[in-house]
């Protein structure tokens, strides 16, 4: 229980300590130290919790309500004051509206609400807090070096590292109080405060675009905000209820559309179709933000949400159609961003829109909510946030030596920056590849849908060959063997090194360990809701294992191979030296050569408006059939 | 005794010739004499092939490219001059940017006489290049394989 | 199937695949030379050559392609035990599609034009018909209600008459797997084509050896999937497989290549229509 607490107060304190010594020196100590601390904490969590199933909180009292309450009101005040100057007249209205229904709720029921438990533990709260505490503590201390960097390469930025810093801590602290809280007004609290600080860090370098952007991610996770008050005023006046655990018990007539309209708010956060846009608008930010954003918060806040209301959809009766709708928002999702990833060249918007494609995923698998499927969500959880915060931030030390992300110009990065590179791989491998993380829960996902729904496994069948596409393309960038520029150096700073070490080493470990992450923590827990739980096949274990294995052990032979005949590329006779030819007019010529991004068929602009308007038909039929 | 006389694959290269000699060395491909029969293959690709079949005579521009792919073949390799541009230069002899046969650039092993080169005698020309093949592969066990 | 008779089945599938897939391939020569009305070469012919490209000297272009390279015939080999050990077919699958990756990622490694518009075919064909190949699986599981392939290989009905459009459709993709015209875009055991060899244009001696080996690993491995469809009367199933062998040999000399937008859009409408089609069908049943 206190170890609850701290985790989510100690980053609010790192936070305001951050803010008032803007001190290079201090910061770097601070940040440091809090990631040791933030990850010990969370390791501490889950030795004290790991055994004892779901342990909930009698934490609280009416004055910390009131508290809350006041909290959230002077910060509705605050974005309405920041959007009215910014002329933004949508935004400051939807966070009025909320406002005013906050007020309305607390005044009209304030005195009778009365939950019992404030806070709760179980291994999924566990795991997002672990998820949280390391990878999201590595990513600010990646931000170390790279927020100098930024400001080095970026001179007409205004420098608030401190503010920065101080928004990433908050953010950590409120996805810890996110998963912690059991009692929907208090995650509510933290839901809001996650969409605040991203407003913020995506609206970091004050620019145009990057302001334009912020108010768009602002607008449309206020809108989810609504659907999520709203959810609990109807909650509240029908069932007298606002404790999260109490959903699957309660009758199909009062549940269904609170649970619809959390569903919504989780699918406007996870950046599901329509409202995918505001992800890829993130990407103005410095890239610790985008791999804050995608891999350890707040897209994950929204997933976390869905994921809880997985027993609503497989028990209470009804549910199971409202689920079923959030699965096809969610396959929706996966099977067109995939397909649009393909024909981006940047390689932050190929990040961004596979990391959509997998919340669809994690999407599709807690809306159809049978327990091979929590399985496969909760792990995709987990590798998803690993490796993707691993690539993202990859992306950003890359940008940083190459001057630009665009995949095109890391042709042969493995000759330039090898160690990155490796990183790269690895993240990309875990991506999609067989025995590494990602595969293995798309695997079980496949499974668990061929069993539920097998319509749905045909979106799961086409979006998985477009990820093969995308991913292998931009794998093949980099292991090209290229000469490498004579005059090039690659500058990594030391805290950027630590942090892509440590991740591309957890990625490979997670696999590893995977069978023991799925025993002792998975199955108690899908257990205990189910009754019965996912179990993994021994010997498809013992497969994946063997495949890892190999994998590690395999390259050991580079080491090996001792004089060899090296011969130019083929150039059809014309080389004149190597990845060079002699070409018309007599000129000698570089060898270049572009991606496939089939633009025709897998533009942005078709495909966006077919899932828009698709996703929109879907969410309304869902809204309807809660109703 | 290797396998490399049971599946000789050709590349095939056009110097300057004036495609009577590379139409036969096709024509050895057609049904009527189905080289395939003894395992060859026209390859197209230099990393791939044995036999280096050459047409035409070398002039200025494509030294380099003979050179080259001569280069990029794998050993034990053999080079069959096809036609008498490539053995000699032939009626181009004279001209002033030929500077004559193949061999003025690379070593040739077999000579097929012709204008045009018959198929038959292109055909006779591989089988006897079979035989450098083999001894080139035993000469380099010698030094290293 | 028992710890004992897997580990045998694995065995007898690592020994026996290549002379299978080998002498199949020298039948499918002799029987295209024939359809084109020539004599053809004998049929050990594609064992000759991979002995013969084991002994060339070995030329490469960096290190990395003959690592990688042996990581593809490792993952192919790996694909088929978990096959013929009567594995998860899903992951003997996904097996078979990071032996791909590795055989695309050497290819790329090589920085040559011609290998490098080869790799971006092969993904091109990996898209095209993975979707397809999902599908086969989703339709076998829907039927004998499981993933391993012991189960579907040990129900009692003929799978094919429950799926005939997957059928259909698997056998469609197999001429892209087999490499066969229309469809090989991305290489092509017939001599020449636009782009020198495609992905193996830069691959020599031992390398392209294992790459002719993993190719006979991988036929049979596919024709293994075909036997399923008729698992539970081998020697149909077996006949089945020959058949359908032939049927693509016949399409491959009747056809000339067509290009890469042809191959992903027919693929893909097939697997709509015929693959989702029949499992619709089933769910609706």
């Amino acid at each position: 229980m206190n170890t609850v607490l701290f985790l989510i107060l100690y980053p609010v304190i790192v936070a305001f300590l951050l803010l008032v010594l803007p001190q290079l020196a201090v910061r770097k100590f601070i940040v440091v130290a809090s990631t040791v601390i933030l990850t010990v904490a969370s390791l501490y969590l889950v030795v004290q919790y790991f055994s004892t199933g779901a342990v909930f909180f009698e934490f609280g009292s009416h004055a910390l309500d009131i508290g809350i309450f006041i909290l959230e009101i002077a910060l509705a005040a605050i974005i309405i004051y920041i959007s009215l100057k910014h002329k933004q007249f949508l935004a400051a209205l939807l966070m009025l509206i909320g406002a005013v229904m906050t007020t309305w709720f607390e005044l009209a029921y304030g005195g009778q609400i009365h939950a019992t438990n404030n806070l709760f533990v179980d291994n999924l709260s566990l795991i997002m807090a672990l998820i949280i505490g390391i990878i999201g503590s590595l990513i600010a201390l990646f931000a170390l070096g790279y927020m100098e960097d930024y400001h080095h390469h970026h001179h007409n930025v205004k420098n608030r590292v401190p503010f920065f810093f101080f928004i990433i801590y908050v953010f950590l602290g409120a996805m810890n109080g996110l998963v912690f809280a059991n009692n929907l007004i208090w995650l509510f609290f933290f839901w809001e405060i996650t969409t605040f600080c991203s407003f913020f860090l995506i609206g970091y370098s004050r620019d145009e675009i990057a302001t334009r952007n912020a108010f768009r991610a602002l607008k449309m996770n206020l809108l989810g905000g609504l659907g999520f008050s709203a959810a609990i005023i109807y909650l509240f006046v029908n069932a007298h209820t606002v404790e999260l655990n109490q959903l699957p018990t309660l009758a199909s007539t009062v549940v269904l559309l609170p649970v619809a309209l959390l569903a919504f708010a989780g699918i406007t956060k996870s950046a599901q179709m329509p409202f995918s846009s505001w992800l890829l608008g993130a990407m103005v930010a410095p890239t610790p933000v985008s791999a804050l954003l995608h891999s350890s918060t707040m897209v994950k806040a929204g997933v976390y949400l869905i994921l809880r209301l997985s027993p609503v959809f497989a028990f209470v009766e009804g549910g199971a159609t409202v689920g079923l709708f959030v699965a096809m928002v969610g396959a929706v999702t996966f099977l067109l961003t995939s397909f649009m990833a393909i024909s981006q060249m940047d390689a932050k918007r190929v990040l961004a829109y596979s990391t959509i494609a997998n919340l669809g995923l994690i999407v599709l698998c807690a809306g159809v909510g049978s327990y091979e499927l929590m399985w496969a969500g909760i792990m995709l959880v987990i590798f998803h946030a690993i490796a993707k915060s691993l690539l993202f931030l990859s992306v950003g030390t890359v940008e940083h030596n190459l001057g630009d992300r665009i995949i095109e110009s890391m042709d042969g990065l493995i000759t330039k920056m090898p160690k990155v590179a490796v990183g790269m791989v690895i993240g990309i491998s875990g991506m999609f590849l067989a025995p590494f993380g990602m595969l293995i829960s798309k695997w079980a996902a496949l499974e668990g849908l061929v069993a539920a729904n097998p319509i749905l496994a045909v979106f799961v069948a086409f979006g998985s060959a477009a990820t093969m596409f995308f991913w292998t393309k931009w794998l093949g960038k980099l292991t090209m063997i290229k000469e490498k520029p004579a005059d090039f150096v690659a500058k990594v700073p030391a805290s950027e090194t630590f942090t892509l070490t440590s991740l591309a080493f957890l990625t490979i470990a997670v696999c590893l360990i995977f069978p023991l992450i799925s025993k002792y923590s998975l199955e108690p827990f899908i257990t205990s809701i189910y009754g019965h739980a996912y179990l993994l096949d021994q010997s498809n274990v013992a497969i994946l294992l063997i495949m890892m294995g190999l994998i590690l052990v395999l390259p050991l032979r580079l080491l090996t191979y001792g004089e060899l005949n090296y011969k130019p590329q083929y150039l059809a006779g014309a080389n004149v030296e190597k990845e060079k030819f002699y070409g018309s007019l007599g000129l000698t010529r570089q060898v270049t050569m572009k991606s496939f991004y089939l633009n025709n068929i897998f533009g942005e602009d078709k495909l966006f408006k077919l899932g828009v308007v698709s996703s929109i038909v879907l969410i309304i039929i869902m809204f309807g059939v809660g109703m | 005794m290797s396998y490399l006389p049971k599946s000789p694959w050709l590349v095939h290269y056009d110097a300057s010739s004036c495609n009577g000699c590379d139409i036969e060395v096709l024509a050895c491909l057609t049904p009527l004499y189905d080289v395939e029969r003894f395992g060859v293959l026209n390859i197209g690709n230099p990393k791939h092939a044995d036999i280096f079949v050459v047409t035409g005579s070398v002039n200025e521009q494509n030294k380099s490219v003979i050179k080259n792919i001569y280069d990029q073949m794998a050993d034990p390799k053999v080079v069959v001059a096809v036609g008498a541009c490539a053995t000699s230069g032939g009626v181009f002899r004279e001209c002033y940017n030929v500077q004559g046969g193949v061999d003025k650039v690379i070593p040739v092993d077999v000579y097929v006489p012709g204008c045009a080169a018959r198929p038959e005698a292109i055909i006779d020309g591989v089988v006897q290049a079979l035989g450098v093949l083999e001894e080139k592969y035993k000469n380099m066990g010698k030094v290293a394989k | 199937m028992s710890g004992m008779n897997a580990l045998l089945a694995v065995i007898l599938y690592i020994v026996l695949a290549p002379i299978i897939g080998g002498l199949i391939s020298g039948v499918d020569r002799k029987i295209s030379a024939r359809m084109q009305g020539r004599y053809g070469p004998p049929i050990l012919q594609p064992f000759y050559d991979v002995f013969k490209l084991m002994a060339k000297q070995n030329i490469v272009v960096n290190k990395h392609q003959k690592f990688y390279i042996l990581c593809f015939l490792i993952f192919v080999i790996i694909t088929g035990a978990i096959f013929f050990a009567g594995g998860d077919l899903l992951l003997a699958i996904f097996a078979l599609t990071l032996a791909s990756v590795f055989f695309i990622v050497a290819a790329y490694s090589t920085y040559s034009p011609y290998a490098y518009i080869g790799a971006e075919r092969e993904m091109l064909q990996i898209m095209a018909y993975e979707p397809m190949v999902i599908l086969t699986v989703v339709g076998m599981y829907m039927v004998t209600k499981s993933f391993n392939v012991i189960d579907i290989a040990t129900y009692d009905q003929p799978l094919l008459f429950s799926l005939p459009g997957i059928f259909l459709g698997f056998l469609f993709i197999l001429t892209i797997k087999f490499r066969k015209s229309p469809f090989d875009i991305s290489m092509s055991h017939h001599a020449h084509q636009e782009i020198v060899r495609g992905v193996i244009t830069e691959f020599s001696g031992k390398e392209l050896a294992m790459i002719e080996i993993a190719h006979w690993y991988e036929n049979v491995f596919l024709l293994g999937i075909v036997c399923l469809f008729f698992a539970s009367n081998p020697i149909i199933a077996i006949i089945l497989a020959l058949l359908t062998y032939f049927l693509e040999i016949f399409i491959d000399n009747n056809n000339s290549r067509l290009k890469w937008q042809s191959t992903l859009g027919s693929a893909w409408i097939v697997a709509l229509i015929l693959g989702v089609g029949n499992i619709a069908f089933l769910a609706l049943l």
